[in-house]
């Protein structure tokens, strides 16, 4: 099976690794995995300030970029979510009806398309799953990750209370209302370690980069772990 | 920075990290929470009769002038006045004027929150009229001068502790009464007070089109004291509560107390279609309604929020709001807190002033998730941010940022210049409020964009896709 992937532009530019395992887990399921050199953005931070003028411009590339037939996954559930929910605020009705019927998020893509739970991965340690809000309300997956990461050997997951609470993430917000988003990762946080969990797991990078800049702040020894990094433990 | 931004950030500074709050409010909304599923236990299909509840907004606001004509049509003609007020001012010189006629000194009224918005009780003090609250709730507040919490729970965030000891120092009653002491403690207060009163003023949770009543749904028997004993019944409402029919009560009452309390239907549940009929034995003499705007057709006029005006003041989306949970109702500054507070604010009080209540989310959705009448909390939070910015509400440095966002992510080259060291500096000076609590940012030394054409295309000689 053919696929695009999509990197989004902070895994693009702070967690490369990212990017390359989920390419590992999926060139092991068998997709012949394209990139795109020219993509950039899904065009999701503007649009997000309000700025909707230059984030069409970011979008309209972005359905150039991506053009064609194939499957499109990224590894981020708020970028996808983003592309399929609220690209018709922008753009008329069906200009980017293709696109939006094609992207993925990766565990989604996994689960429902590619009808794989178990990649023969194997990781050795106590986790717990935090649902991203994109994850589990825009796109709409709470069990898809989970089947994954239940078929990992070695790893033991434990749910933490208030899963579907939000991290404080949500982009300009964690810098714009800092305390606030503070205070909502210091509550996700508490949540994870009450769990006895080394790591926490999630599809999305975004949560993952604050929720371990206040780990790493409160010295708390909890770590974070996207899914393609736990998955392509093989 | 508008002032009053600035006293929203300084007043979440303080409240976010505050634990003792934290801990009432996890307890409180963890109550709630744990009641909700009991109440929706009594829908068959649940997603259905929240479409349906907003399908009957829907044709209610879309129809709105026809709606409130029907109403006063039916409810005139049982004797009542209708009132249509425009802006809060109106709505207290009209009912000063009324109290004047009837010679009030004192007033007893139920919970409302349109009357918090207009600031009745104030308004009255400097009037020399006594208004008492008599829902519980806002019977504590009001002791305490503060305004209400939380639209349904207005004193959530006391304990009972701290209520015993609010009465203690009002009343000097002893500190260590339980719950139940110090709501019979107050019933007795309040039941003078229900004596005396030449006036009770009430809000109304529905306007019913079709038979010219209001309906009113509470927990104490308040309400109905409130506008059954006195001799004059005033109720003020905003005029976005209309509902079609009297039999889409039927659906928005079991859906209130589901959402608002976890309650398959609230206690008291009251529809009152005028004063006091010649074949009656008891009621008010004379009743009043007052249709507020205050603002209202402003969200009515914009087709893109106009469903904003769908809400039915249930509750549910501040229990579930994060931002909410951790700053608390009264960091908001504003009568309607939370994700609806923050939709309705801006277009009922002025974008500049109210917009950072728009940009104050982390757009989880978990508003839009629980809303009964599936209002889409968080898009709307986005059309906002995006009214704002059209407006040239937003400040140079941010529309020069944007720009400068927008050249860069068009253009693939200039996203792999500069090497980790280059960014790291770069960006976590810039952003400062990130590593203020957060650990540095670390980018990569290569962008995957780069290391991919190293690794990948290099290897197989190939230009553009791999
Ligand atoms: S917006 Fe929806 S959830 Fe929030 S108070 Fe109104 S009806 Fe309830």
């Amino acid at each position: 099976m053919n696929v695009s992937i999509f990197i989004p532009c902070f895994i693009d530019q702070l967690y490369p690794s990212v990017a390359f395992n989920m390419v590992k887990v999926l060139e092991k399921v068998g997709c012949k995995v394209h990139y795109n050199a020219n993509q950039t953005c899904c065009g999701q931070p503007a649009f997000n300030a309000g700025f909707w003028e230059e984030s069409k411009a970011v979008c309209a590339k972005f359905l150039k970029d991506f053009e064609g037939s194939d499957y499109i996954v990224a590894p981020s559930a708020s970028c996808a979510g983003f592309v399929r929910n609220y690209y018709n605020k922008l753009f008329t009705k069906g200009e980017a009806a293709s696109v939006q019927s094609r992207i993925y998020e990766f565990s989604e893509f996994m689960v429902k398309v590619l009808k794989v739970e178990d990649v023969g991965a194997r990781f050795f340690a106590k986790a717990t799953y935090h649902d991203s809000c994109a994850g589990l309300r825009e796109i709409g997956i709470k069990s898809e990750p989970r089947q994954l990461l239940s078929k990992v050997e070695g790893l033991q997951l434990i749910e933490m209370n208030d899963v579907e609470t939000c991290c404080g993430f949500g982009g300009t917000f964690a810098v714009k209302f800092e305390p606030i988003s503070i205070a909502m990762a210091d509550q996700k946080i508490t949540n994870a370690s009450a769990t006895d969990a080394h790591y926490i797991i999630s599809t999305d990078m975004s949560c993952l980069m604050h929720l371990d800049g206040c780990i790493k702040n409160k010295k708390s020894g909890l770590k974070v772990l996207h899914l393609a990094d736990v998955l392509a433990n093989f | 920075m508008t002032d009053t931004a600035a006293t929203f950030i300084a007043k979440s500074t303080i409240k976010a990290p505050d634990l003792t709050h934290r801990r009432t409010i996890n307890f409180n909304i963890g109550r709630y929470n744990a009641a909700v599923p009991g109440g929706k236990q009594q829908f068959d299909q649940l997603m259905l009769a929240r479409e349906r509840a907003k399908n009957r907004k829907w044709l209610a606001i879309e129809s709105l002038d026809k709606s409130l004509e029907r109403f006063e049509q039916h409810i005139t003609a049982r004797g009542a006045k209708v009132i249509w007020a425009e802006t809060g001012e109106q709505a207290l010189k009209e009912i000063e004027a009324i109290c004047k006629a009837k010679g009030c000194k004192t007033l007893v009224k139920s919970k409302s929150m349109v009357t918090e918005e207009i600031h009745l009780n104030k308004y009255l003090e400097s009037i020399g009229i006594e208004s008492v609250e008599t829902d519980l709730g806002e019977y504590i507040q009001q002791l305490d001068e503060e305004p209400p919490y939380h639209i349904v729970t207005p004193a959530m965030h006391k304990n009972k502790e701290e209520i015993a000891r609010l009465f203690a120092d009002k009343f000097g009653t002893l500190p260590t009464l339980t719950p139940e002491q110090l709501t019979l403690f107050a019933r007795q207060q309040l039941r003078e007070k229900y004596t005396k009163a030449e006036i009770g003023v009430t809000g109304a949770n529905f306007i019913i089109s079709d038979i010219g009543g209001v309906a009113i749904t509470e927990n104490e028997g308040n309400a109905r004291l409130s506008c059954a004993w006195p001799k004059t019944h005033i109720v003020i409402v905003g005029i976005e509560k209309v509902i079609p029919s009297i039999n889409d009560l039927a659906l928005f009452w079991p859906l209130l107390s589901t959402f608002g309390t976890g309650q398959k239907v609230t206690t008291y549940n009251t529809i009152i279609a005028g004063p006091r009929q010649a074949d009656e034995t008891d009621g008010p003499e004379e009743m009043y309604v007052i249709l507020l705007d205050n603002g209202r057709t402003n969200l009515l006029a914009n087709a893109k929020t106009r469903e904003a005006l769908y809400c039915i003041r249930c509750g549910a989306c501040l229990n579930a709001c994060p931002v909410y949970k951790n700053i608390g109702g009264h960091t908001y500054g504003t009568t309607y807190s939370g994700p609806i507070g923050s939709v309705i604010t801006p277009h009922l009080k002025g974008m500049n002033e109210y917009k950072h209540l728009s940009y104050a989310s982390s757009l989880c959705g978990n508003c839009t998730e629980v809303c009964p009448v599936r209002i889409n909390l968080h898009e709307l939070l986005l059309e906002n941010r995006h009214e704002a910015v059209d407006e040239g509400d937003s400040t140079k440095a941010e529309s020069f940022s944007w720009k400068l966002w927008k050249i860069a992510s068009l253009n693939r080259r200039m996203m792999n210049l500069g090497n980790g060291k280059l960014k790291n500096a770069f960006i976590n000076r810039v952003f400062k409020s990130w590593t203020q609590h957060r650990a540095d940012l670390r980018f990569s030394d290569k962008t995957f964009n780069q290391m991919w054409k190293e690794k990948r295309l290099n290897h197989r000689g190939t230009k553009g896709t791999a």
